[in-house]
């Protein structure tokens, strides 16, 4: 590149607001009205903002206290289907709606919080691919444990939505398990296994195997939403290089990557093209999952927490995993099926079995493996 | 046979009881009191208040008892606690010139106004453990001396400095909102304001190994400590019904000014340059870090080369937090079984080509 430019500075929150100070991203939005002063935003009937409970003025708000019980809104219908879907046999388990804890707002989060996240989302689903800051909040766990993708669930949940929360793809592990409880107390919505019951999936590393369909949305937590982190290591750069949509030290690194070992040797969090622009970090999912933001359906929403963005890829948008002509984007392939329900083509777990090595494959979706296993497939159950 | 591993959610809720029950201890040793660590660790309460970014002895002293002591957890406790409070306003600058000073020493000057006061330090003991300490033995009382002349006027040593232009002007006051990073992400280059914060936040001892290494010649400063001060001062309020401030309480507070070397540029003359700390409670160690670092981090801002990592405002803000740093490097042991299976895939067929690659060779050097 020679010659200057002027380089515009990507959209960021707190900007092309007629607010005086802060916007989608800062907290100056949350105290300049009322939260219901929005409801024409609010309240039109984006799956997103579905059950939006006006806020107490916060300026002479007290800790924060419990919202009264009140008749469920009308869109909730519109929701009724999915609740027969919920009565489908077989493995899984699920729990009904109850009351949430009190003492703390629906989902914990404030209402003027999540009002600020919302804005960032909503910024972020028109920009697809652009990282949003967003004012995250220290919440009661920590770093790295999924702050960011908690807090975006606690701003999109309302009382009809059906969650679903897995970590490396299953929903019995112990940070899944704590998450869904966090949630199921804060805001006692029902929680589900089956990804086709789920209106809100949060995830950690997988995609679940079962397409996503329209309506329901997922939630990534994220570490690093940078995809350039690792080669730029400053914050002021990189932004600049997405404004200028400058990639060529990611195709570079790639490229060493093949020359070194005739093959790209990025695994995981592999870099994605997002409707032709924005170049994103689909987070720590393994490669294997990337075909399936292309053109989801579902809504994918993505929070990191500590670093403080928040970023989208809406339904039907286009999500290219980067690669060359000569050596086409491949994910990994398992040459064994799941050695519990025999499926094929879906990523797998590999458990060591004794200290002779023997170990075995099986689904790292453990919904999809029970919902298979409950429709009669069975694997060989034999070691390798 | 290999079956789904079952059961994260038992696992949790016995984790939790153990947790208790480890955290309590030998039952047959009396329980503490929050009263007692609030009184009796009271420079812990401090640091735990400062890096929690709130002022409540009570409640730190309660945070650390949950937390069995580890700092960094009951910060995070106070700081979770924290972030649910409302925000119904913001108190009249703290005025430290009129602070009650428990304690106040000055490197730079022998005697100044108010005097030097060596106070409730450290700083000339003799690091021999006090075995009389473990059989409870009773205090002596300390000897009160007769109050100096001038001990009501105890002008900061900057302000004596700032008479004479010696040192740079503090910047005034133009009544701008101050950021808030716990509000509003960061923007760099961030002004010294939120630095400031960041740093008040920040963790003692990364903030002190920042510190340590512009002395030894990574950004280097040419420090003195222009005063050290210890004491209460009043917080106070300005309630939009009244108009004028009223009386919240009062608070300890440790202030720390640097008197930093500055040869001059085309714009300024050769003067000194400030650099600030403060800190909860008597938190010495973490006020005197935080002013070396704070004047690092004007590098830029009084044209000195950006080169060493204390004068690198990204690097410090981003990793000078403890809740962001233990929350990332801890969460390495969280499940990362789906990464681990992509990368061991990765290194067996890598290994295989190598192998592939290699057989030939071996074969024709055998031939030899």
């Amino acid at each position: 590149m020679s010659g200057t430019h002027t380089v515009f500075p990507p959209p960021s929150a707190g900007e092309g607001t007629l607010r005086n100070r802060g916007g989608e991203g800062s907290d100056g939005a949350e105290r300049s009205s009322p939260p219901h002063e929005d409801r024409a935003l609010s309240g039109s009937r984006v799956p997103l903002l579905r059950d939006f409970v006006p806020a107490q003025p916060l300026l002479t708000q007290g800790p924060p206290s419990p919202i009264p019980s009140r008749a469920r809104p009308t869109w909730d219908e519109q929701d009724a289907n999915l609740g027969q879907a919920r009565d489908r046999s077989g493995g899984g388990s699920a729990a009904e709606p109850s009351a949430p804890q009190s003492g703390y707002n629906f989902a914990y989060l404030d209402e003027g919080t999540k009002r600020m996240i919302r804005r960032a989302i909503l910024k972020g689903i028109a920009v697809p691919g652009y990282q949003v800051p967003f004012a995250s909040r220290e919440m009661p766990m920590p770093y790295g444990w999924g702050t960011g993708g908690v807090q975006v669930t606690a701003a999109i949940l309302g009382r009809a939505d059906v969650l679903k929360v897995i970590d490396q793809g299953a929903d019995d592990t112990t940070n899944a398990v704590s998450i869904r409880r966090f949630f199921a107390k804060t805001s006692g919505v029902a929680t589900t296994t089956r990804t086709a019951e789920a209106t809100v999936i949060q995830t950690r590393h997988r995609i679940p195997e079962t397409p996503l369909t329209e309506g329901q949305t997922l939630v990534y937590q994220v570490p690093i939403p940078e995809p350039l982190r690792y080669l730029e290591p400053r914050e002021t750069e990189t932004r600049q290089l997405h404004a200028l949509a400058e990639y060529g030290a990611m195709h570079v690194k790639l490229y060493e990557d093949i020359s070194r070992h005739g093959h790209i040797a990025t695994t995981y969090a592999y870099p994605v093209e997002v409707a032709g622009r924005y170049v994103m970090d689909p987070s720590p999912t393994p490669k294997f999952d990337n075909p399936k933001m292309d053109g989801c359906p579902a809504l994918q929403l993505f929070g990191a927490g500590r670093e403080r963005r928040i970023y989208a890829v809406p339904p039907y948008t286009r999500v290219r995993s980067l690669d060359f002509e000569d050596h086409p984007f491949r994910v990994q392939e398992f040459t064994h099926p799941c050695a519990l329900c025999g499926a094929k083509g879906v990523y797998l777990d590999e458990v060591l079995l004794d200290d002779a090595g023997n170990r075995m494959f099986v689904c790292s979706d453990t919904d999809h493996c029970e919902g298979r296993r409950a429709d009669g497939h069975v694997g060989t159950g034999e070691a390798i | 046979m290999y079956v789904a591993v079952k059961g994260g959610e038992a696992a949790i809720d016995n984790a939790h009881r153990l947790l208790a029950e480890a955290r309590r201890g030998d039952t047959t040793v009396p329980e503490l009191s929050v009263a007692q660590i609030r009184e009796q660790m009271a420079l812990l309460v401090d640091r735990v208040m400062t890096e929690g970014s709130l002022y409540d002895p009570n409640l730190a002293a309660l945070a650390l008892k949950q937390a069995r002591g580890d700092v960094v957890e009951a910060v995070f406790l106070v700081r979770a606690y924290r972030t649910t409070l409302p925000r119904f306003g913001a108190s009249v600058p703290l005025e430290t010139g009129a602070m009650a000073v428990a304690r106040r020493v000055s490197a730079t000057f022998k005697d100044l106004p108010g005097g030097q006061v060596l106070g409730p330090t450290f700083d000339y003991t003799h690091r021999l453990i006090d075995f009389a300490l473990a059989a409870e033995g009773e205090i002596e009382t300390a000897a009160e001396a007769e109050p100096r002349a001038d001990a009501a006027i105890c002008p900061r040593v900057t302000d004596l400095l700032a008479q004479d232009g010696l040192i740079e002007a503090s910047p005034p006051d133009e009544g701008a909102p101050v950021g808030d990073l716990t509000r509003e992400p960061v923007d760099y280059p961030a002004d010294r304001a939120l630095r400031l914060q960041a740093l008040a936040r920040g963790d003692e001892g990364f903030v002190l190994g920042l510190a340590y290494s512009t002395q030894r010649g990574y950004g280097r400063t040419h420090p003195f400590v222009g005063e050290i001060r210890v004491g209460e001062v009043a917080v106070e309020l300005v309630p939009e019904e009244l108009g004028f401030a009223v009386p919240l309480g009062r608070m300890q507070l440790t202030e720390c000014q640097m008197v930093n070397q500055f040869k001059g540029s085309g714009a300024a003359p050769p003067q000194f340059t400030r650099g600030y700390g403060l800190s909860f409670g008597q938190s010495e160690r973490k006020a005197m870090a935080m002013a070396l670092v704070d004047r690092a981090l004007r590098a830029e801002e009084l044209g000195e080369p950006v080169v060493s990592p204390a004068q690198d405002q990204e690097f410090v803000l981003a990793h000078c937090d403890s809740l962001q740093a233990t929350g990332f490097v801890e969460h390495l042991k969280l499940p990362h079984y789906v990464d681990f299976q992509a990368e061991l895939e990765l290194v067996r067929r890598l290994r295989a080509e190598f192998e592939q690659r290699s057989e030939p060779v071996e074969m024709q050097e055998a031939a030899e």
